[in-house]
């Protein structure tokens, strides 16, 4: 057995103490440490993007990161994206379009989604296509996804997300 | 499509598990976390073809943490999907056949001590020279890899003759023979498979997994493990894709089951990325040769198709992928003459079966480029040389197939106006090309895996006071919105949203059996079965409501969640009070429907792979530009027609459409499964390139249909055909762009360049596969065509046999 140490980090703006050995990686510890199972895995070496998470609003793979590097950060899962019990215009967009097939993908490209918005709140198709690039997903062939963060982009949750930073 | 009579069917709604999958909510099989829970790890075969001499677990069981460690000897019971091999061990015994078969199995306190003690466990190999390729497997050999084999490793062969062909190809004006090859790749789902057993102290044993076919693994864990199947409750959960690659009963299912019985704990396995690999049961590779006759005016007269597919160490699904090689050539053309040679070899590789399109992509790839050049050769238009071609409606095909709807004309006719096919098609500046395909695809096999005549699928419903539905069925969603059909289905019949539904699904101890999401079956046959179910539920509401309402049941609808006179609709109940009316008159509600194909017509042997309820078809036109400094392709837009019959949600389809296209691109382009001295050369998604979202051009849908009276509501396929015109539209595109012909896929950009290397020689400008190697069949049939008198039986003709294609 490993041993543990006691790792510090800061969740969808809550405080956590795991015990866990140095080594786990973020996606472990949200997973199997704080039951946060909204963050998949699909291949645990940093090839796929199922496993972004945002890190101070920035997408990372939680599969390549170590706890004991972000202390100090806050970390966005899937599970953070509703606010007050109100869906994310993203969630609601994806669902609309059908953009979530057999959704094993959808929680890390949500999160790539949302830092994208969140910096460019209408971007160019270029500029969601490259923005994804690095999230694979097999079912949709990904036009769907596209048009799903184009609807969000401009719906008026997205307006007044933006009102609510400024 | 008018679609308009409907409330439910025909509208684009969110799926019913569309805000859990966008909310994280869905519970994947890796997500599944059970108290007192141990973890187990595979260790695999790391030679290709070996015998084992010894195997020492000692130190693996001194471990601390490790609680079991298994072996082959344990479970001496094979198991396969078909009926016809069952040729797998849980753990392998004696030899082993592919790098990546798994040998032993670890439980342990937690998946890293699980691992190590899997990586302590030391196997002693006898390497013997492993078969790894077609004319390898086609070669007589004294150490065959299967003793079952037909001959060698030629694990079977096929001769069907439906009809003179060698006569049909004489009296044509134009007899073109092309070698095609269509090379492996795989599904490569995003979530790993994963399984967690739990065998509970009452003596049941509980697995949840990550499979497109709950019902056929409750059966594999019944054979291996000699347990009562009532005792044995298989869960499908939610699949994170599957593409026909969860489809096989999977040795770590049956692994971590024993694991919890050796222990009496739950046990979880969830498979690497690089296991993912090894599981396989992908596209097979297959070498092709076409022999097709035609008139000048561009008449087909006959073909004859012969296919060797490399089928990998198992046999999987491979004697129906064998078949399936063959069957649809007939389902889109009007074919007079057919004859079929198809075998399958194994090799040692990891097993092939059924993905998107079961063995249908590598055919159709063939006839739909060997149709370009026949209609270049003729000075054709390529879309006018296959409207001349049509099948009928409601025909049967040289092999016995029945024909229902075909939407195929309005297909090609729609893909051509909206791609703007007569302005670009060898029109187009050198360097840019359009490319046509056209495809077929089943809505559901007619046959069920093991042959038997109870329903292939059934639906419960349970009707609450609460005015809540619940649907119960077998039917596994794997991200396709199985789930969601049922529930528009039943809420269209019983006038009720699909919110008051809940649906209930692939649960072997609480759902009747469906046998699996696979075959594009699903929507048929379960929206059938819940049609039936639905409808007899709303006899019942309607018996009760016509006698508080006294109005007769005839005049009564269910609509807008109410029951009401359509005479005067002022008169009516809610649909909540409607159950409980039937409920004080006739006690709890509760009905089941259940769904069989029609009978096949075709009474030969190999006649049951091909029949289908009815047959989907698609066409596509793909513009590329073709670098010939570099060969690289760039895809400007893909055209699709589909003739889906009727849609029950158009947004679904189209998906489906969409990420059928997709994988299609993906296989046309750079998808290639490929075998170094024996090892997989790129199992990682790193390694093995998958299309991402930079390289997706524009998909322009167009739906077409009329509505089969087959299919529920009348619908048909979708989730599989829209995949067949792609890779041979890529293929015509290029040719059309650059001039060069790969007959082989992936079509890379080192072939392009090939290609025109060639051509600037002044050679043919062709790449691809020149001569299969020589197969000896055994046990041809001949079958007299329908328009030829015939009754669907065979005769034996072994001398038919020995003709070749």
């Amino acid at each position: 057995m490993r041993t543990s140490s006691l790792i510090r980090l800061s969740v969808n703006g809550e405080q956590h103490e795991v015990a866990a050995p140095m080594s786990k990686t973020l996606l472990e510890v949200l997973r199997e440490d704080l039951a946060l199972i909204g963050t998949k895995h699909g291949c645990e070496v940093g090839e796929c993007g199922t496993c972004a998470v945002l890190l101070d609003g920035q997408p990372v793979l939680s599969c390549l990161v170590l706890p004991c590097e972000i202390e100090g950060s806050d970390v966005t899962t899937v599970e953070g994206l509703a606010k007050g019990g109100r869906l994310d215009p993203l969630q609601e967009t994806f669902a609309d379009l059908g953009a979530a097939q057999c959704g094993y993908c959808t929680p890390g490209i949500l999160l790539v989604a949302r830092a994208l918005l969140d910096e460019d709140p209408s971007p160019s198709r270029e500029a969601i296509e490259e923005a994804l690039g690095g999230n694979l997903c097999r079912c949709t062939g990904y036009l769907k996804i596209f048009e799903a963060i184009e609807m969000a982009a401009s719906s008026s949750g997205e307006e007044e997300r933006a009102h609510a930073a400024d | 499509m008018p679609q308009t009579e409907f409330n439910i069917i025909g509208r684009s709604l969110r799926k019913v598990d569309a805000l859990d999958k966008c909310t994280g909510q869905t519970l994947f099989a890796d997500d599944i976390a059970l108290p007192n829970m141990l973890h187990a790890r595979l260790l695999r075969s790391t030679r290709p073809y070996a015998r084992i001499r010894s195997i020492d677990i000692s130190a693996a069981e001194a471990m601390e943490g490790v609680n079991a460690v298994l072996l082959g000897g344990a479970l001496p019971i094979t198991f396969g999907i078909l009926p016809v091999s069952q040729d797998e061990h849980t753990l392998a015994i004696e030899t082993v056949r592919y790098v990546g078969e798994p040998v032993a199995a670890v439980a342990a306190v937690d998946e890293e001590t699980a691992e190590e003690a899997a990586r302590a466990i030391r196997v002693d190999y006898e390497d013997f020279t492993p078969v790894m390729s077609i004319p390898d497997g086609v070669t007589d050999t004294d150490n065959p890899i299967h003793s079952y084999a037909e001959a060698g490793n030629i694990h079977k062969s096929v001769a069907l003759d439906f009809g003179d062909t060698d006569q049909a190809l004489a009296d044509a004006d134009l007899v073109l023979d092309d070698r095609f090859f269509y090379q492996g790749n795989t599904h490569l789902p995003m979530e790993q498979h994963a399984a967690v057993a739990h065998a509970r102290p009452d003596g049941k044993l509980v697995l949840w997994s990550s499979t497109q076919t709950p019902h056929y693994v409750h059966r594999a864990l019944e054979r291996v493990l000699e347990m009562p199947a009532h005792r044995i409750q298989v869960i499908a959960t939610p699949n994170g894709g599957g593409f026909g690659g969860k489809s096989d009963p999977f040795s770590h299912e049956i692994a971590v089951a024993k694991l919890s019985l050796m222990t009496g704990r739950p046990v979880k396995i969830a498979l690497t990325r690089e296991e993912v690999f090894y599981c396989h049961r992908g596209r097979h590779p297959v070498l092709m040769r076409s022999r097709l006759g035609l008139r000048s005016d561009g008449t087909i007269t006959g073909m004859q198709f012969e296919t060797i597919l490399d089928g990998g160490a198992f046999g999987s699904y491979g004697v129906a992928s064998t078949y399936y090689t063959g069957a649809l050539q007939t389902t889109t053309y009007h074919i007079p003459a057919y004859r079929f040679r198809g075998a399958r070899v194994f090799t040692n590789k990891p097993p092939c079966g059924p993905k998107r399109g079961h063995g249908t992509p590598q055919p159709r790839f063939g006839l739909e480029v060997q149709l370009d050049k026949a209609a270049e050769r003729l000075g054709m238009d390529p879309a006018e040389l296959r409207l001349r071609n049509l099948v009928k409606p409601n025909s049967l095909t040289a092999n016995w197939l029945r024909i229902r709807t075909v939407g195929l004309r309005q297909c090609i006719e729609k893909v051509v106006e909206a791609s703007g096919w007569k302005d670009k098609h060898r029109k187009l500046p050198f360097g840019r090309g359009v490319g046509l395909a056209c495809g077929c695809y089943l809505t559901g096999a007619g046959l069920p895996i093991y042959w038997n005549n109870m329903p292939q699928s059934g639906v419960q419903l349970k009707l609450d006071r609460s005015g809540l539905v619940t649907i119960f069925c077998g039917s596994t969603d794997i991200g396709q919105g199985s789930d969601s059909i049922l529930a528009y289905i039943v809420a269209e019949i019983l006038g009720i949203e699909p919110d008051a539904t809940r649906v209930l699904t692939a649960d072997t101890d609480l759902t009747p059996v469906d046998l699996g999401s696979y075959s594009s079956r699903v929507t048929l046959m379960t929206g059938n079965a819940a049609i039936e179910a639905a409808e007899r539920a709303r006899e019942i509401l309607f018996e009760s409501v016509s006698a508080k309402l006294e109005v007769p049941s005839e005049r009564l609808v269910a609509a807008g969640g109410r029951i009401f006179d359509s005479a005067d609709p002022k008169v009516h109940v809610e649909f909540a009070r409607a159950v409980q009316l039937a409920e004080a008159r006739h006690g709890m509600v509760g009905t089941i429907g259940s769904y069989k194909p029609p009978a096949s017509d075709a009474r030969f042997k190999g006649g049951g792979v091909g029949p289908s309820p009815t047959y989907s078809y698609s066409a596509a036109v793909i513009e590329v530009e073709v670098d010939p400094e570099t060969g690289i392709i760039v895809l400007e837009k893909v055209w699709v027609t589909h003739d889906i019959g009727r849609s029950i949600n158009p947004m679904l389809v189209i998906g489906q459409v969409e990420g059928s296209i997709y994988m299609g691109l993906g296989e046309a382009l750079m998808e290639e499964q490929e075998f170094r001295l024996g090892v997989h050369k790129t199992p990682s998604m790193l390694d093995y390139k998958s299309p991402t979202s930079m390289d997706m051009c524009p998909i322009e849908t167009i739906l077409v249909g009329e509505p089969d009276p087959q299919g529920p509501f009348g619908a048909k396929e979708v989730g599989q055909g829209p995949l067949l015109p792609v890779p041979p539209a890529v293929s015509n595109a290029v040719y059309d762009a650059v001039g060069v012909r790969v007959d082989e896929i992936p079509v890379t950009p080192e072939r392009i360049l090939e290609g025109l290397r060639r051509k600037e020689r002044g050679g043919d400008p062709r790449v691809g596969p020149d001569n299969l190697p020589e197969v000896h069949y055994r046990d041809g049939l001949h079958v007299s065509p329908p328009w030829e008198g015939g009754d669907g039986t065979a005769s034996e003709r072994p001398d038919y046999a020995r003709k070749g294609v």
